[in-house]
């Protein structure tokens, strides 16, 4: 793009950024996408996480120009996308029903795009082989969608969207559509074949899950906002708000009011848990309402003797998972809790219902949040 | 090529074609049903007259007034309804269980069934309602059958009478009766009869609680399909009717090719169009129901 | 659902096919009569054939119509299609509510009213400006065309709403334009749509006697037309022989239709 020179020196630009993305689709109606702004750097494989309505496919398709931001900016390697038509952007998706043309065969898709480029037909033919071959579909490239299975299909769309060597590849809940094991074995592949070509991915999912495993870093959505922004496992470890920790894995969660500080440990008296428990964490003012969020598999049964935040309750029920089982706790105070422990042994014998039990976690182990 | 001007160019023919050649007719209609009508070319008064002392408007309700005061019409509307009315509902019963039976029959033969019901709509209509005199005829196929079996002594009238308006638009509206219907009937999850069986609904029960009232409104677009066009209908009062069971759409036909009364034909597809406008108008909140 | 029919349902199949078909096969019968009359069966001949084959007034009426119908099916499946297209794809635009219904009106509108208002229509017209001068096949056409188009818009939005839209998304965000999008994916995916409009509304066309019987002139008698004033003299076994051929020319149509979808469908 030859932008005017004379404009203000240009501040060194991320390969993508939004700049505060307003999205209506309603004139004065709730925004689906409220203000998004994010920089996503070359190479990275980019995860949008959230729950469904959350905005974070409107924001996928605004970046793929289907929809138009009512505010804000899009920028790709520092050119404004504003008014141009999805089929000038450097910009390639793959949609999460693949969006396979069902009139042509798994190479006539791949070539769709380089067709569109009117590039020489040589190079098209060695263009669509390379990119089958990157996803194992060599054999397979006079099909047509119908005789590809499920997966078969996937590969040719994401193939599809590698073709163009596009600046971003758009990822719409690339593996909703997969089986739980393959679904599983994808992941890998995806992120290999990522790596590979080094292009920058933007996945959009609603699956905790496949954000964590594949990403580099995530990016949480809630109501056409990003709550949160960071690594995997900062967002694991550190949520910065109940519905980040709720929404990523399972937590448990005790309201509690501050009672003091002492040597990087904070004080909390939870009524829930009828004990007051201790927490690294900076020091708060004494009486503010906090809540102890605490992930099951860091509380611990059977605790040594000297342990802090020791808590009492009773088994209601266990569920076997095989690599672990889960246990429903009830405290004295009739708080329910989640318990996993891993079965690091195949004798373990499960905990029955109604066995008093005392449990127990490390103060680094919890996290405190805003109520 | 903006999306704005995309869009105008897909509009602008179909709209200017409609507009044209559909709106405009009934406009033109409407008006010249307050014409009078004159021997010449055209057949009828002008609205507005120019002359001298400016242009004066010239309405007439001669053709309004016969509409109301000459018992032929009111007949003939009345006869419309009832004939149209009473044979979609034969339609109903004998399409229903005919859309049903094909959605209940063995999965192979489905498609064949329905190709079936749709063909003699590739056919020509005017045909078959033509065949119905064959059939009907005094000496026709049905009286010489009975006749040679013995059931009666002296061949029975079925045609030029009601009873033959009501057989050829029963006849010739079916499809459209049953291709609606099947369409509802189809979707009909069989898990729901299963689960009112479970709860103990005997298959009747299941049918009257179930089944009918999720076909309603294929029951509602197939009676509106059959219905409306049946109260136009001038072929089959034509030719299978008699001298009393004259209907609107044929009285229309002959003030404008026997007696050559342009404003009185305009005048009467002008009621017609009136009594129409109410099914009508559900018949379109049926099909974008359909669509939203 | 699948399984046995209950008696009562078969019953009512067997009934409703037989009247349905009943008649038709007494057409064909009956074209096969020796004798003048339906009443009495004289013996297998195909002398109404001959006859029918002798029949020049069939023969024009025929070609005319048929001419009439390649005409207007094609007006029908342009219009149609873009009616169709814009129904589906642009949900609001001004005058949305007015284009809607003037689109699908014809679908129900009495024939009688739409014939005679198209007449006026052509009348006021030739004295406004001298065109058309006179009724003919143009002006018939030109009234099938009407009608055709709401049978292939139907047709075209049905078939666009049970599309997948991201497949033209997919193929904008491949770099084709929105022209070439509509070319290369959404035609070829809704050509058995558009196949079935034509068809559609060529039958129509070819089926048609009311708006015909208001637009024709002198000169231009359609097939209906003609079948009618033959018609309402009484039963004409040559009548039959045409109807006969009629049904045989559908049959073959039908039926090699259904093979070849079949074979795509074998393919596919």
């Amino acid at each position: 793009m030859s932008a005017p020179a004379a404009a203000a020196p240009a501040p060194p630009t991320s390969h993508l950024r939004i700049e505060d993305v307003v999205k209506r689709f309603a004139p004065g109606g709730a925004a689906a996408v409220d203000g998004v702004s994010l920089d996503i750097e070359a190479g990275e494989f980019f995860a949008l996480l959230g729950p469904s309505g959350c905005g974070k496919t409107t924001l996928l398709r605004l970046l793929a120009g289907f929809e138009t931001p009512d505010q804000g900016r899009i920028l790709i390697d520092g050119a404004d996308m504003e008014g141009v038509p999805p089929y000038r952007r450097p910009v390639n998706m793959m949609f999460q029903s693949y969006a396979l043309f069902p009139h042509m065969t798994a190479a006539e898709n791949v070539a769709f795009g380089l067709r569109q480029d009117r590039l020489p037909r040589a190079e098209i033919a060695a263009r669509v082989a390379a990119m089958l071959d990157l996803v194992k579909l060599g054999h397979l490239a006079r099909r047509k969608p119908h005789q590809l299975s499920g997966g078969e299909r996937q590969r040719v769309a994401l193939a599809r969207a590698l073709a163009q060597e596009p600046k971003l590849v758009l990822l719409d809940e690339p593996l909703a559509a997969l089986d739980r094991k393959l679904r599983e074995e994808t992941r890998f592949e995806l992120v290999r074949i990522q790596r590979r070509v080094g292009i920058t991915f933007l996945m959009v999912t609603h699956d905790q899950e496949e954000a964590m495993s594949m990403a580099t870093r995530i990016a949480v959505m809630s109501a056409g906002r990003i709550v949160q922004l960071g690594t995997p496992q900062q967002i694991y470890e550190a949520p910065a708000s109940r519905f980040v920790a709720d929404f990523i894995g399972g937590v448990n969660l005790f309201a509690g009011r501050v009672v003091g500080a002492e040597r990087g440990l904070l004080r909390v008296d939870c009524a829930e848990a009828g004990a007051q428990l201790l927490v690294e964490h900076a020091a708060l003012a004494p009486g503010s309402d906090v809540a102890v969020a605490v992930r099951p598999e860091k509380i611990t049964l059977t605790p040594e003797p000297e342990a802090r935040n020791r808590l009492e309750g009773r088994v209601l029920g266990a569920a076997y998972r095989g690599e672990a089982s889960t246990y429903e706790v009830e405290l004295a105070g009739g708080k329910l809790l989640r318990v996993t422990l891993t079965n690091t042994q195949r004798t373990i014998r499960p905990l029955a219902a109604g066995q008093a039990v005392t449990l127990a976690f490390e103060p680094a182990a919890a996290v405190v949040l805003p109520p | 090529m903006s999306a704005a001007f995309r869009r105008r160019a897909v509009l602008a023919l179909p709209y200017l074609w409609l507009v044209l050649l559909f709106l405009v007719p009934f406009l033109i209609s409407l008006k010249i049903s307050f014409a009078d009508s004159v021997i010449g070319i055209p057949p009828y008064t002008p609205l507005v007259e120019t002359g001298a002392g400016g242009w004066r408007l010239h309405l007439g309700f001669d053709s309004y007034r016969r509409l109301v005061s000459d018992d032929l019409y009111a007949v003939a509307y009345l006869n419309a309804i009832k004939f149209a009315g009473v044979s979609t509902l034969f339609c109903l019963l004998l399409g229903y269980p005919l859309a049903y039976g094909i959605v209940r029959a063995p999965r192979r033969y489905r498609n064949l069934l329905l190709l079936l019901v749709i063909l003699p709509f590739w056919t020509s209509f005017l045909i078959r309602v033509y065949a119905w005199i064959g059939l009907l005829n005094e000496n026709g196929v049905i009286n010489n059958a009975l006749l040679a079996l013995g059931l009666i002594d002296r061949p029975l009238t079925l045609l030029n009478n009601a009873f033959a308006i009501y057989v050829g638009i029963v006849y010739s509206y079916l499809p459209f009766m049953v291709l609606p219907l099947y369409a509802q009937l189809e979707k009909l999850d069989p898990a729901l009869l299963e689960a009112a069986a479970d709860l103990g609904c005997r298959p009747w029960q299941a049918f009257l609680r179930v089944t009918l009232p999720l076909s309603l409104p294929g029951i509602a677009a197939g009676g509106l399909l059959v219905f409306i066009p049946a109260v136009g209908e001038f072929v089959i009062p034509d030719l299978l009717g008699g001298p009393d069971t004259l209907m609107i759409g044929k009285v229309l036909w002959d003030e404008f090719f026997a007696n050559h009364d342009w404003p009185m034909a305009s005048a009467v597809a002008v009621a017609m169009l009136v009594l129409l406008l109410v099914p009508m108008g559900v018949m379109r909140r049926l099909l974008q129901g359909e669509s939203a | 659902m699948t399984g046995r029919l209950s008696l009562f349902l078969a019953v009512m199949l067997a009934v409703g096919y037989a009247f349905l078909y009943g008649p038709i096969v007494s057409l064909v019968v009956y074209s096969f009569n020796a004798s003048r009359l339906v009443t009495v069966w004289a013996g297998f001949s195909t002398h109404w054939y001959v006859e029918l084959l002798h029949n020049q007034a069939i023969h024009d009426a025929a070609l005319i119509s048929l001419e009439i119908a390649v005409t207007a099916a094609t007006g029908a499946l342009l219009l149609g299609t873009l009616a169709g297209y814009a129904l589906q794809r642009y949900r609001r635009f001004r005058g949305r509510a007015l284009f809607s219904l003037l689109v699908t009106a014809p679908l129900v509108m009495p024939e009688v009213i739409t014939g005679l208002s198209l007449l006026l229509l052509f009348v006021a017209l030739e004295q406004a400006i001298g065109w058309p001068a006179g009724r003919g096949m143009l002006t018939i056409a030109a009234a099938h065309v009407t009608l055709g188009t709401a049978y292939v818009a139907v047709v075209v939005e049905a078939r666009l709403a049970a599309f997948d839209r991201s497949l033209e998304e997919a193929a904008l965000d491949l770099g084709a334009r929105p022209a070439k999008v509509f070319l290369v994916i959404t035609l070829p995916l809704i050509a058995p749509a558009l196949a079935a409009g034509w068809l559609l509304a060529f039958t129509l066309s070819l089926d048609d006697l009311v708006i015909a019987s208001f637009t024709s002139g002198p000169s231009s008698s359609t097939l209906p037309m003609v079948i009618f004033s033959s018609v309402r003299l009484g039963v004409s076994p040559q009548i039959n022989a045409l109807a006969t051929l009629f049904l045989v020319t559908v049959a073959v149509l039908v039926t090699v239709a259904g093979r070849l979808m079949n074979a795509r469908a074998q393919d596919s």
